[in-house]
Order: C-alpha cells, then structure tokens, then sequence
C-alpha cells in the first residue's frame, strides 16, 4: 500500500519478504470458498446467486467509487472477497436491496472511512452484517428451509421492492440453533456436518467450508492457530457448561452449528483485524471461543460468532501489544 | 470600569461578597422558578388527568367516569390524589363507572422491568366475571422494531380484553394458542411480552383480595359520577 | 471595548455556519445524539436549548459587571438552571407529549456545555446586544444541525419526516438509525460530509489566490 501502514510493528527478526502478494492471497482465499457457494447454490437456488453476486456489487462499487485507490480492492480481489463473505452470512431469503446496502456498508463504514485496505479494526464483512442485523433485525433472524437440487427456486421475498417490507416472517424456518434455544430440540450431527439445515447461504456445511480452511492452510493464506484455538476453546467451555448444566447443547452440536466454521476459517483469520503474533493467534482465539459459548448459551440471541469476532477484533491490539516476542538483546520490559 | 476577565488585576472580594452575590442569584432563580410553576401547574395537572382518563375509558370501555381510589390498608376509599407527592405513594387503583354511576371496572396501574427498562402499563380488570378488560402500555423503552410491539402490535394489545384469569394467564408461542387463558407472544419480542404478562399477574396477585365486586365497590364522589367524557 | 456596529450581523452568523456548535465545534453531544430519534423531538430540543441559551446569555451579559470571578462559574450555572427548570415546566404544559417523549434531556440542558461555554468564552466579556446575537446565532446553529440530524435518523429509521410518511404503510425501517449507534453513525456521516466540503472549498480557495 501506499499510504503509511497504521499497523507496523517494531518486531524480532528476521525479517523476510514475502513473494505472495495481497492478490494472489485474496485469489486462495475466494477458491477456497467457491466449494462452500456451489453448496449454497445446491441448497438454496438461484437466490443464492442472486445474493452473494448483490453483496459483491455493493462492495466493488463503493470501494470504486469511495476509496482511496479506487478500484484497487476490485483488481486485489479483496472487495469481491468482502462482498462474498457477507453474502455467505445473510439469510438465502433477504431482499436484494438489502444485500446491496451490506455490500456499501461493509466497505463503506469499515474499510473506506478507516483509510483502506490494511487499516481497518473490524472485519469488514462482519460489520455489513451488524449493520444489517441491528437495521432489520427480523429479516435477518427469518430463514427459508433449503430445497437440494431445486436451483430455480426463488423465496418470494428476495425480489421485494427497496425500502418496503418484505414479509418475511412469512416464510419463516428455523436454524438448529434457534431450534435449541427456543424450542430446546437438537438437530443430528450429520445433517449440521454436510449442511441440510436451514441458516445463512455459507455456514450451512462445515464438512465444504473445513475442507477450504484445509487448502488454505496447505497454501500457507490463513494462521492456522486461530481456527484452532477458536475450536479447541468452543469444545472445552462447551463441554464444561454441558457438564454443569445438562440441559445446554452439547459440545458437537455446538461446534458444527451456525457459524462457527465459517468465522472461524475465513473471518477471525483476516489478517488485517487479527494479532500477528503466535501467542497473541492463541489467545484471540480462546476468548472468541469463550465469548461464542457465552452469548450462544445465555445471550439473548442464539447466535453469537459475528459479535465474538467483532469484540475480539476490538481487543486484538491490544494483544498484539501484549504478545511481542522479546527482541535480541532486550530484557522482559523490553529495555536493552 | 474593571473588567471581571482579569481578576488579578483587583482586589479579591471579601468572602461575604461571595456568599452574598451567589445567595442573591439562588434567591432571584427560586422566584422565577416559582412564579413559571404556579403559571404552568394548571395546564401540567389537567393534561395529566385528561391522559389518565383517556387511558382508562380505554382499557375499561364503556366508562364515562372515573374516581381514585386508594388502599388504606383495609378497604379502597374514594380519595383524591394529593396535591404534593408526600412520603411513599400510596397503592391506587382507578375505578370506572358507567352513566348511572355504577361501577363497570378497576383500572390497575402496574409496573416492572421489561427487556430495557422498566415498563409501565394500566390494565381493566372486571371482578364479576374475572376477566381484564384490556390493557394499555403508558410508558417503556423496549427495543423500536421489536419489542415496541407490546404497544404498536393491535393483535397483541387487544388480546388481552377479555382475559380470563381464573386460571393464571400464560404467553405462549405464536400461533399455539388453544385455551382461553392464553396470550400469544409477538413474534421476535418474546421477552418483552412475557414482561407485560408477568407485570400484570404479579399486580392481579397483589390487587384481587383487595377489589369488591361491583355491587360493593366504593361509590364515585359526586363530582366525579357528574363528569362526562 | 467599543463594538463596532456591523459586528452583530457576524456575531449572528458565525454560530450558524462557521463555526457551528455541533458540526464545528462538536459540542453538547449528549442531547443531539440522546433525542435526534425524529425531527419534531431535535427541533424542539433545538428550540429549548436556543430559548435558555438566549435568556441565560442575556442575564450574564447584564451582569457581568457585578458577578465577582471567584464565584461566575457557580453564578451562571445558577441562571442557566433557572432559565432550563422555566423552560421544562413550559414544554411540560404545552406539548405534553413531546416533553414526555424528550423526558430527563430537557433537565439535561443544564449540562450541556454549549450553553455554559458561550456565557464563560462570550456573554461575560461582551455587550447584551451582541451577547443575544451570539446567543441566537448558536442557538439557531445548534437547532439547525440537530434539526439535520433528526430528519435523516426519521426518515431512514422510520420512514417519516415530521411524523408525516414517505414512502408508503408498507416501509422497512432500518431499526439502528432510531436506536443510539443510528446517532453516532448519522452524526460520523455528517462530518465526515461536512469536512469533506470543507476541504474542497479550502482548496479551491488556495487553488484561486496561487
């Protein structure tokens, strides 16, 4: 980039210069995701195209139109890939203007305002999708029941006219997560591993979305650390909680419902919102676990991977700061 | 002239001059703020009483009047709200009296914590037939979009006229409804509907043994049994 | 002091748009992000702060003469409560409803440092005429922006202006923009707007004179 870097560190060396650039990184990232949007395409149909190419358009536009290179994120790819992961966490019924309007804010109000790529606190596709969810909280809570192999199937909603209400707690089907707070009924593990549950356009099938998290650690795009610390974090205070109060989902429903795999993979690993640092990975990691059980368990809503990712962003400075490995030559307080 | 920018430059005044010019300023502002009280105390007193009685004709339909009335710890007496607010506010319900005088229904004021901050309701209960006769929410803070439905939602503000509470009314999921005593909660505010319904039977509680029936019920004053609508 | 007389007109003016005491000065933040949920409530908050604003300002300019420095502080804050406690009871009696729906803000006026900032940096140091031009031209300043404020948090939140709809029975409201992050990010939109504009008129301006 060419404007000051706001997130450089003083770290230990050495030093070595990567030959992979953002490009080619981004590139990784949107192939392996593309087994996980031909899954939703399967599930949910022509809508799902419909949304996720919507979401795309709104975050290329706005960082053509708005940013400070213009167009840059659309030739590095990491507008499209933006846009592509906010539309993997929207409902496959949401109105249309909606998803455009998630696409302007995510890169509007976290990337553009903040000075560009590589300057931003929040995860940006996670910040459309707060926007949304606080703007129309029930048409982000209503799902549509997916239809395998019925790809011209189109939920009356998703073409509702911009600014008017769309209806769409008419069509209303409910997540296993939801199914488990409010009605306490468990969905089976293997439906939730493959996807045949209703819930957003890309979180639906762990089994696709870890097999791309798998590519990109093979191609070295993503800090393997946090997926697995978020993981390994949800397991342990899931279980305990499990343990101590019988009547809360168990450790593998939560672990391969909702969201998890889909912002552990691809969202907590956004290298610009999370710590560099090993242990500062490690770290981040645990507490966005720790915070998904939390809020998952006895928060008001039945999903919780979005807010945990975002407070976690907010305190990954923070970490980063705290985690510094101790230079060559400097003691603990790091004083030579 | 001194000019009262550069204090240095003079004299520091004497204390008394301080506490005099300050004791002076409180005195000036009491009596403004006296004198706009005395002239606004009217308006502020009647719009308060019009929009009580709006609301009870509301949740007791039928009522061309209403008296206070407060629970001395023994029996509902017919009693005027004082006109300052003096040690603990007393229990008060309202009663609501058709034409003639007879009693139609009580009028309870109820309050307690909802999903943001405390919401407070008026709700008609008829003690002849043990039913409420509707229920209106005066002031709250619920979520706009969402838990405003306890008020903006007509389907579930007119569920409640005609309640039964002989058997303790329940919010239950929408469209589950199948006994008379149930209330279907609004779809995504189900924790502000369960506050509504959890206000209202902890006050039913408290106001029943306390609530004669019609034919029993404290007569109104006369000048209130004269006021029409 | 001798104030030249066309120094009100400017006096007057200057709260409106230069220096602005939301979009400027970024001042009394609490009410214009806490009440800007709809434009009938901004304006009348607007309204109130310009009336107690306008009487307080005239009172410290008159006696400016005869507060002693050591106690000015304690002395305006005494006439701003006054002037607010008048203004709470009015509202309370006329617009009932509008008052209930502004509720503990009105009282908070008090604090808003607007009004105490005007009186310390302004009405102690300058004549009534101009005191009461400054004091409207802020008012009117401050009222405006909220005013501003309001109309897009309503229309976007609840697709209304004044109460009246735009767009039909059937709007999707963006619930946020009613709720308090709405204010901030609103507010955030402004400025950002308003410096934006700023900016591109400063380089114009340097772009002409070289």
């Amino acid at each position: 980039m060419s404007s000051g870097n706001l997130r450089l560190q003083v770290t230990a060396a050495p030093f070595a210069h990567s030959p992979r650039t953002t490009a080619a990184i981004m590139r990784d990232v949107i192939l392996a995701l593309l087994p996980a949007v031909a899954a939703a395409v399967w599930l949910f149909g022509i809508a799902a195209v419909l949304v996720l190419a919507t979401a795309i358009l709104g975050a290329v536009l706005t960082d053509g139109v708005f940013g400070r290179q213009r167009w840059a994120g659309l030739k590095d790819g990491s507008a499209v890939l933006t846009g592509l992961l906010l539309g993997l966490t929207l409902p496959p019924g949401i109105p249309l203007w909606m998803a455009l309007l998630g696409g302007v804010v995510a890169i509007g109000l976290s990337k553009v305002v903040w000075g560009g790529l590589g300057h931003n606190l929040f995860n940006p596709a996670l910040i459309g999708r707060a926007f949304l969810q606080a703007a129309f909280p029930t048409v982000l809570t209503s799902w549509v029941a997916p239809q395998p192999g019925q790809l011209f199937s189109l939920p009356p909603t998703t073409l509702s006219i911009p600014l008017q209400q769309s209806g769409t707690d008419v069509i209303s089907a409910a997540t296993p997560l939801g199914l488990a707070k409010f009605q306490h009924t468990l969905t089976d593990t293997l439906p939730l591993f493959t996807g045949q549950v209703a819930g957003s356009l890309g979180e639906t099938s762990a089994l696709l979305l870890l097999l791309g998290g798998a590519f990109l650690v093979w191609r070295r795009a993503l800090d393997w650390r946090i997926p697995v610390s978020i993981f390994a974090s949800v397991a342990l205070f899931a279980t305990l909680a499990w343990l101590a109060w019988p009547t809360l989902p168990p450790p593998q429903f939560m672990l391969f419902s909702g969201g998890l795999v889909l912002g552990a993979v691809y969202m907590a690993t956004d290298p610009v919102s999370s710590p560099t640092t090993p242990w500062g990975a490690w770290i981040f990691g645990a507490g966005i676990g720790l915070l998904v059980v939390l809020i998952r368990n006895w928060g008001g809503l039945p999903e919780g991977v979005m807010y945990a990712i975002l407070l976690m962003n907010a305190a990954a400075p923070l970490i980063e700061r705290a985690t510094q490995p101790r230079a060559f030559g400097r003691d603990e307080r790091r004083i030579p | 002239m001194s000019d009262p920018v550069a204090p240095e430059a003079e004299k520091e005044p004497s204390s008394p001059v301080l506490v005099g010019t300050l004791t002076f300023a409180g005195l000036m502002s009491g009596l403004l703020i006296v004198g706009a009280w005395q002239l606004t105390l009217p308006a502020i007193t009647a719009h308060k009483a019009e929009s009580l009685k709006a609301t009870v004709f509301e949740v007791v339909p039928g009522a061309a009047s209403i008296q206070r009335l407060a629970w001395d710890g023994g029996a509902l007496v017919a009693k005027e709200a004082p006109a300052t607010q003096q040690g603990p506010a007393e229990p008060v319900v309202y009663g609501a009296y058709d034409q003639g005088g007879k009693l139609l229904g009580y009028a309870v004021p109820a309050e307690g914590p909802g999903f943001q901050d405390t919401i407070s309701l008026l709700y008609g209960y008829d003690p002849d037939s043990k039913t409420i006769l509707g229920m209106r929410v005066l002031d709250s803070r619920e979520t706009p979009g969402l838990g405003d439905k306890i008020f903006k939602d007509l389907a579930f503000v007119g569920a409640w006229a005609g309640l039964p509470t002989e058997t303790v009314p329940v919010i239950v999921g929408k469209g589950k409804k199948t006994e008379a005593h149930q209330v279907e909660a609004i779809s995504g505010a189900t924790i502000s509907s369960k506050a509504v319904m959890r206000i209202i039977t902890t006050s039913h509680a408290e106001w029943t043994p306390r609530l004669p029936l019609r034919a029993d019920a404290p007569a109104p004053a006369p000048s209130a049994a004269a006021e029409t609508p | 002091m001798t104030p030249a007389p066309d120094r009100t007109a400017e006096e007057l003016l200057k709260g409106i748009w230069r220096e602005n005491p939301i979009f400027v000065q970024v001042l009394g933040m609490c009410p214009s992000l806490a009440v800007t949920n709809s434009a009938v409530n901004a304006v009348v908050m607007g309204l109130a702060t310009l009336a107690v604003l306008v009487a307080s300002s005239t009172l410290v300019s008159l006696l400016r003469r005869f507060i002693p420095a050591q106690v000015r502080l304690s002395t305006y804050i005494v006439i701003i409560a006054t002037f607010v406690t008048v203004a709470d009871m009015t509202l309370q009696a006329t617009l009932p409803t509008v008052h209930k729906q502004l509720g503990a803000f009105i009282a908070l006026i008090v604090v808003n440092c607007l009004i105490l900032g005007r009186q310390e940096a302004f009405a102690s140091k300058h004549g009534v005429k101009l005191a009461i031009a400054d004091a409207i031209g802020m008012g009117t300043g401050f009222t405006l922006a909220l005013t501003i404020l309001g109309s897009l948090r309503e229309v976007l939140g609840n697709g209304s202006l004044f109460g009246f709809p735009l767009f039909g029975d059937h709007y999707e409201p963006w619930v946020v923009m009613i709720l308090p992050p709405g204010g901030f990010i609103m507010l955030g939109l402004i400025l950002m707007t308003f410096n934006w504009w700023k900016e591109r008129k400063q380089a114009a301006t340097a772009g002409g004179a070289a």
